[in-house]
C-alpha cells in the first residue's frame, strides 16, 4: 500500500542574524491512508516543524530540501492555486493553542464556516447544518448559542472541539494534530483525545499526531516515530516500541516514565541537557548524552537502518541494557 | 481643567490687551478703566473665570476687542470652511495612509523598504513647508490650484481647499502610514493568520477578514488623534494659503491679544479633540467583541 503522506529525507533551514540554523535534519516518514503515526520528541526536537513545513507554513525564508509528497504529488512543488486546494479540501490542522489560533474578533460560527465554504459548493444553510453537525459530534451542547459566541467567551477545552470541528468540516483525508492537548488541563486533555481518536476512527482518517506523551501516543497511534534534535531516531508500531526500542534515546525516555502505582524516590531522567537541532556536530545527535556513546558516534551520523516492524539510526542498536541508559537524576 | 489653563494662561502673557487697543504710548486713563470694566478685566480671576466659562457653556464667548462684535458669530462664519478643511485633510490622511501602510504591511519585500523610506522623509516635512513647496509647484508653477482664498460653492471650495487638505495632511499621512504598517506587520504574524493560511483562505480574504478587521484598532485610535491634531495644524495651514477660516482667526487675534477670541477657539479646539477621542474610543469597543461584551455583561 503506497503513503499518503510520504515525507523523505526532508531538511529545513531557518534564517538566522548570522547564516541559517538547520531545525530538521533527516526526516523521512510515511503515513498511509486510515494510518495514525505519532511524532514523539521534547520541545525543540523540531517535530512542529515537521507539520509546519508539511503545511508549507515555515517562516518567510525558510529553506526545505527533500520531498515531500501527498498522493504523490509533491507539496512544495505546488503553485499557490493547488497548494490553496489542496489545504481547503484534503488535509485538516489542529493547532496546539486554540485561543491564539483562533481569530478573537469573529464568532465561532463565521470560524466554523469560513473553511467549508471556501470551494463555494455549500449554501449558507448547507454550511451551517454540516458544522453544527460536526459541533455535536465533537461534543459541544447548545450549538445554536456557541455558533454566535466570541471566541473568549468559551473554554479552553471547548475552543479546541472547535477546533477540532473546524479541522474536519472540509471532510480532509489527513489530519495533522499539533500537539493538540498540550494546553489543556488534565481531565479535558483525555475528553478532547478521546474525540480526536473516536472521530478519526470512525472516518477513516490517517492522523499524523504530534505530542511529546509517549503513552498518549501509544494509545491513540498505531506508529511512534521518536524524534530529537531535527532527526528521526527510531520509528516503531506502537504495540512494539516498549519491548523492541533499540535507540538509546527511546529507552531513556520509556524508562524516564513514571508509573502509576509504583513510588519512585526520585523521576529518573537522560543525563544531560537537551541539545538544538543546529547544535549537532557530525557526528550522532544524541552522542552527547549517550551512556554507551563511542569514538565512531562522535565521528559518524548513523544512517536508519531497517530493523523487524521499524527503523533506527545507531551505530549500536539494541546493544544497550536499558538500566544503564538512565541516570536516577542524582547527578544533576 | 484645560479651560482654567487657557482662560489663566491669557493673563500670564505679558503685555496690557486694553492698553494695547487703546493705541498711542500715552494711553488715556479713564479710556483704559473704562474698557478694563466693558470686557471684565478688572475683576478678580476665579470671577471672572467663571462668568467666561458660564457663557461659553451656553455659546456666548463674549465680544471682541478688536473686530467689536460678539465671538461666537466671528467663528461660526469662519466654521464651516476650517471643518471641510479638516474633513478634507482627515479623508486624504486616511485613505492614503492606511493604503500606504496596507501595501507596505503586506508586500513587505516589494513594498515595504519603498514606503518606509519615504514616509520617514514625509515625516519630517511640516506644514508650513509643504504648503511653500505646494504653491510653488502646483499653484504658480503647473496653475492648477488657486494660490489662495477659500472660494464658494461646494466643488469650488473643494477645489480653493485641496492644496491646504495636502499640505495640513503630508506628514500625518506618513504617521498613519507607518502605524498601520506595524500593525498589519504583526497582525500577519499572529498565529491565527496561520490557521487561516493552512485551511487555504486566499491571502485577499485573510487580508480583509483576519488583518484589516484585527489591526483596526490602533489603526482607528491613531486617525483619531491625527484628525482631533488637525484642528490646531489649520491655523498655520489657512495662514499660508490665506483662508479666512478658524485658525487664522485664532493666529490674527493672538498676533493683536484679542483676549476672548484666542480663549473662544482654543476652548473649542480642545472640546474638538476631546470629542474626537471620545468617538474613537467607542467606535473601538464597537469593533472589538471583548470590550463590548465587557461593558454589556
Amino acid at each position: 500500500m503506497s503513503a499518503l503522506l510520504s515525507i523523505d529525507r526532508l531538511r529545513v533551514e531557518l534564517p538566522a542574524k548570522k547564516g541559517s540554523r538547520t531545525v530538521i535534519h533527516d526526516v523521512s516518514l510515511d503515513v498511509r491512508a486510515g494510518e495514525a503515526v505519532a511524532l514523539v520528541g521534547e520541545s525543540g526536537s523540531g517535530k512542529s516543524m515537521t507539520t509546519r513545513a508539511v503545511m508549507r507554513l515555515l517562516p518567510e525564508g525558510a529553506r526545505l530540501s527533500g520531498e515531500i509528497r501527498f498522493d504523490g504529488v509533491s507539496i512544495p512543488g505546488m503553485d499557490r492555486r493547488a497548494l490553496r486546494r489542496w489545504r481547503a479540501t484534503r488535509v485538516g490542522m489542529v493547532f496546539q493553542d486554540p485561543r491564539a489560533h483562533i481569530n478573537p474578533v469573529r464568532r465561532i460560527g463565521d470560524f466554523l464556516m469560513e473553511g467549508v465554504r471556501l470551494d463555494g459548493r455549500l449554501s449558507a444553510g448547507q454550511a451551517r447544518e454540516r458544522v453544527s453537525r460536526l459541533m455535536r459530534a465533537v461534543g459541544v451542547a447548545d450549538v445554536d448559542r456557541r455558533l454566535s459566541q466570541y471566541p473568549h467567551e468559551l473554554s479552553g477545552g471547548l475552543l479546541q472541539r472547535v477546533m477540532i470541528a473546524a479541522a474536519l468540516a472540509t471532510e480532509p483525508d489527513l489530519l495533522l494534530a499539533d500537539e493538540p492537548t498540550t494546553a489543556l488541563d488534565v481531565t479535558t486533555q483525555e475528553e478532547v483525545v478521546a474525540i480526536i481518536d473516536g472521530l478519526r476512527r470512525e472516518r477513516g482518517l490517517a492522523m499524523l499526531f504530534i505530542t511529546h506523551d509517549l503513552d498518549l501516543a501509544a494509545a491513540v497511534c498505531d506508529r511512534i516515530a521518536v524524534m530529537y534534535a531535527g532527526s528521526i531516531v527510531e520509528e516503531r508500531p506502537a504495540g512494539a516500541l516498549t519491548p523492541d526500542a533499540s535507540h538509546p534515546y527511546t529507552r531513556g525516555l520509556l524508562a524516564a516514565r513514571p508509573e502509576i502505582g509504583r513510588r519512585e524516590p526520585r523521576l529518573r531522567t537522560i543525563e544531560g541537557r537537551p541539545i538544538s537541532a543546529f547544535e549537532v556536530g557530525d557526528g550522532c545527535a544524541f552522542a552527547t548524552r549517550c551512556p554507551m556513546v563511542r569514538d565512531l558516534c562522535r565521528r559518524e551520523r548513523p544512517a536508519p537502518v531497517h530493523v523487524t516492524g521499524g527503523r533506527v539510526a545507531c551505530h549500536f542498536a539494541g546493544e544497550a541494557e536499558p538500566q544503564a541508559v538512565v541516570g536516577d537524576g542524582a547527578a544533576r | 481643567m484645560a479651560s482654567v489653563v487657557i482662560y489663566g494662561a491669557m493673563f500670564v502673557v505679558p503685555g496690557d490687551p486694553a492698553s494695547l487697543l487703546v493705541g498711542g504710548s500715552k494711553p488715556n486713563p479713564e479710556a483704559l478703566a473704562a474698557i478694563r470694566r466693558q470686557f471684565h478685566l478688572d475683576e478678580p480671576f476665579w470671577q471672572s473665570y467663571l462668568r467666561w466659562l458660564g457663557g461659553a457653556v451656553r455659546g456666548d464667548f463674549g465680544t471682541s476687542l478688536v473686530y467689536r462684535s460678539p465671538v461666537a458669530d466671528l467663528i461660526a462664519a469662519r466654521a464651516l470652511t476650517t471643518l471641510l478643511l479638516v474633513a478634507y485633510a482627515a479623508i486624504v490622511i486616511i485613505v492614503a495612509g492606511v493604503g500606504l501602510g496596507l501595501l507596505a504591511g503586506w508586500k513587505e519585500r516589494r513594498a515595504g523598504a519603498v514606503i518606509t523610506v519615504a514616509t520617514t522623509v514625509m515625516m519630517g516635512a511640516p506644514t508650513f513647508v509643504m504648503a511653500v513647496v505646494f504653491v510653488a509647484v502646483f499653484a504658480t508653477g503647473l496653475g492648477w490650484f488657486p494660490v489662495f482664498g477659500a472660494g464658494s460653492g461646494l466643488a469650488d471650495r473643494l477645489w480653493h481647499l485641496t492644496l491646504p487638505a495636502f499640505a495640513l495632511a503630508f506628514s500625518w499621512i506618513a504617521y498613519v502610514a507607518q502605524m498601520t504598517r506595524a500593525s498589519v506587520r504583526e497582525e500577519l504574524r499572529s498565529e491565527h493568520v496561520d490557521t487561516a493560511r493552512g485551511r487555504g483562505v486566499p491571502e485577499r480574504s485573510i487580508l480583509r477578514r483576519h488583518v484589516l478587521r484585527n489591526a483596526s484598532g490602533p489603526i482607528l485610535t491613531v486617525s483619531g488623534l491625527t484628525v482631533a491634531g488637525l484642528f490646531a495644524g489649520t491655523a498655520v495651514a489657512e495662514q499660508a494659503f490665506g483662508i479666512n477660516g478658524v485658525g487664522a482667526l485664532l493666529v490674527q487675534s493672538a498676533a493683536k491679544q484679542d483676549l476672548a477670541i484666542v480663549q473662544a477657539i482654543s476652548l473649542v479646539l480642545v472640546v474638538a479633540f476631546v470629542m474626537v477621542n471620545m468617538l474613537v474610543d467607542v467606535a473601538n469597543a464597537l469593533l472589538d467583541p471583548r470590550a463590548t461584551r465587557r461593558t454589556a455583561g
